[in-house]
């Protein structure tokens, strides 16, 4: 919950401004990305998310660190992906 | 200097240690307290503690959402979900708290319709599912989630939804380091400040710390090096006599934080007069509550919640490792009685509890340095 998670804008929604469809190591969900308005996002660009919000927009390197980061913190990460691949936000 | 080569790069390591040799006085003992339970993950994981020379103590602070939920909360939370026609619904790290009856998982196999949920706004899915049942979110954590939340709040009021609300819980970490502060138990040097929680404050609520406590605050990221670096920085000031606030993490931490955030948090929350903390007790403003205009939101108005006082278990000494007085493995019950299967204190709890992320990892680097040392 507490984890900021990287993931990678695949794909801009015309439709609904507020999301995007983001890959978080291969999980491929909608995350809101209100909280950066003043953040003008394309795809393949890298954001942070926090439950379902993307907070920061970070370069492609500090989103591999801290791929790594989470990946070594093993089951609280597990934990996160899998809660993730049940969300279905609209 | 085993621990180098799990470093990504060893040799920025090896030097920052050297640097950081140099910088420490001779003779004078340094407590830096990292705020962040991500910070305390990686210390962990990483040994950093062995790796630092010994007159240099990290101590553990109380920047874990979860861990710093009193009982009586957790028990007002499994009220609500017990009421007729409530779904509740909590993040995953939520279910196994303890309260004074138990937690979430216990509750749930009561009978209680707990869902574990990613975001807030799955939450508002399943109440937009569920029109003939009452939605309730438990929303925890610091400024990383009061956003999310909030944006929720917003949602579900522009779409007319009206069987969601929120049992807030949000806690703002300022008063937390505050209270610190004001301890007489603990004396530092410094602060490593919290990386996620300053995405969203960015670094100049942390001003006061500096000014008017005259300690050093650098906020950090997660990566052993950038711990390190860190240290480094705290301890440089101190060296030259000075005392800011440093932003050690600018490729994620902007300076001003994430305005918009902010703003929503300021536009359905507002500070509460005071809020109990698990092992600090009570700290004025240093919780949000719903403001009246988004009331309808608000589990605490909607129900009928009954405001329990649960003292912590006599033996579970979680406050003394949130405030950095007690080290995990120095706590009575720890990794015998308490474990993270039967934890008795939420820092066992949560994965980035300091007593579950030392329980996980860190007593094999102890272990690792012992060995290291026979060699």
């Amino acid at each position: 919950m507490c984890l900021g998670i990287p993931g990678e804008v695949i794909e801009l929604l015309p439709d609904r401004p507020d999301l995007a469809k983001v890959d978080v190591s291969g999980v491929k969900r909608s995350i809101n990305i209100g909280l950066l308005e003043n953040e003008p996002l394309a795809p393949g660009d890298w954001i942070l998310i926090h439950v379902g919000f993307a907070l920061s927009k970070i370069d492609e390197q500090e989103a591999k660190a801290a791929l790594d980061f989470l990946e070594g913190i093993g089951q609280a990460y597990a934990d996160e992906l899998a809660a993730l691949q049940d969300s279905r936000i609209e | 200097m085993r621990f180098v080569d799990e470093f990504r790069d060893a040799d920025v390591a090896q030097a920052l240690a050297a640097q950081i040799i140099d910088l420490c006085e001779p003779g004078r003992q340094y407590k830096f307290m990292e705020v962040c339970g991500g910070h305390t993950h990686t210390i962990y994981k990483h040994g950093l503690e062995d790796y630092l020379p010994a007159n240099i103590t990290l101590v553990h602070g109380p920047g874990c959402p979860v861990c710093v939920i009193p009982m009586g909360r957790v028990d007002d939370a499994i009220h609500l979900a017990e009421q007729p026609d409530v779904i509740m619904t909590s993040f995953g790290d939520m279910m196994r708290v303890p309260g004074g009856r138990g937690s979430f998982f216990d509750s749930k196999a009561a009978g209680a319709d707990i869902r574990m949920v990613y975001s807030p706004l799955d939450s508002l899915k399943i109440a937009r599912q569920n029109p003939d049942k009452r939605v309730v979110f438990m929303a925890i954590g610091f400024e990383t989630t009061a956003p999310s939340s909030a944006m929720t709040v917003l949602r579900a009021a522009a779409e007319g939804i009206d069987n969601f609300s929120i049992f807030c819980n949000h806690v703002t970490i300022i008063p937390a380091i505050k209270a610190i502060l004001d301890s007489p138990d603990l004396r530092l040097d410094g602060f490593i400040g919290p990386g996620h929680v300053s995405t969203v404050i960015g670094c100049r609520p942390y001003e006061f710390i500096a000014r008017d406590y005259g300690k050093p605050l650098v906020c950090a990221g997660f990566e052993p090096l950038d711990i390190l670096q860190s240290v480094y920085m705290l301890l440089k000031q101190l060296a030259e006599d000075r005392c800011e606030v440093e932003n050690q993490y600018t490729r994620v931490v902007p300076w001003n934080g994430n305005l918009k955030a902010l703003q929503v948090i300021g536009q359905v929350m507002e500070l509460r007069p005071y809020f109990e903390w698990r092992g600090l007790g009570f700290i004025s403003h240093s919780a949000l509550k719903v403001r009246d205009e988004y009331s309808d939101f608000d589990a605490e108005r909607l129900f009928d919640v009954p405001g329990v006082r649960v003292a912590d278990p006599k033996a579970c000494q979680c406050g003394e490792v949130l405030k950095g007085v007690l080290k995990p493995w120095e706590c009575k019950v720890f990794g015998t009685a308490c474990t993270p299967e039967t934890p008795i204190g939420t820092c066992m709890v949560s994965s980035e509890g300091a007593c579950a992320a030392y329980y996980n990892f860190g007593r094999f680097s102890r272990e690792r340095v012992k060995e290291a040392t026979r060699t």
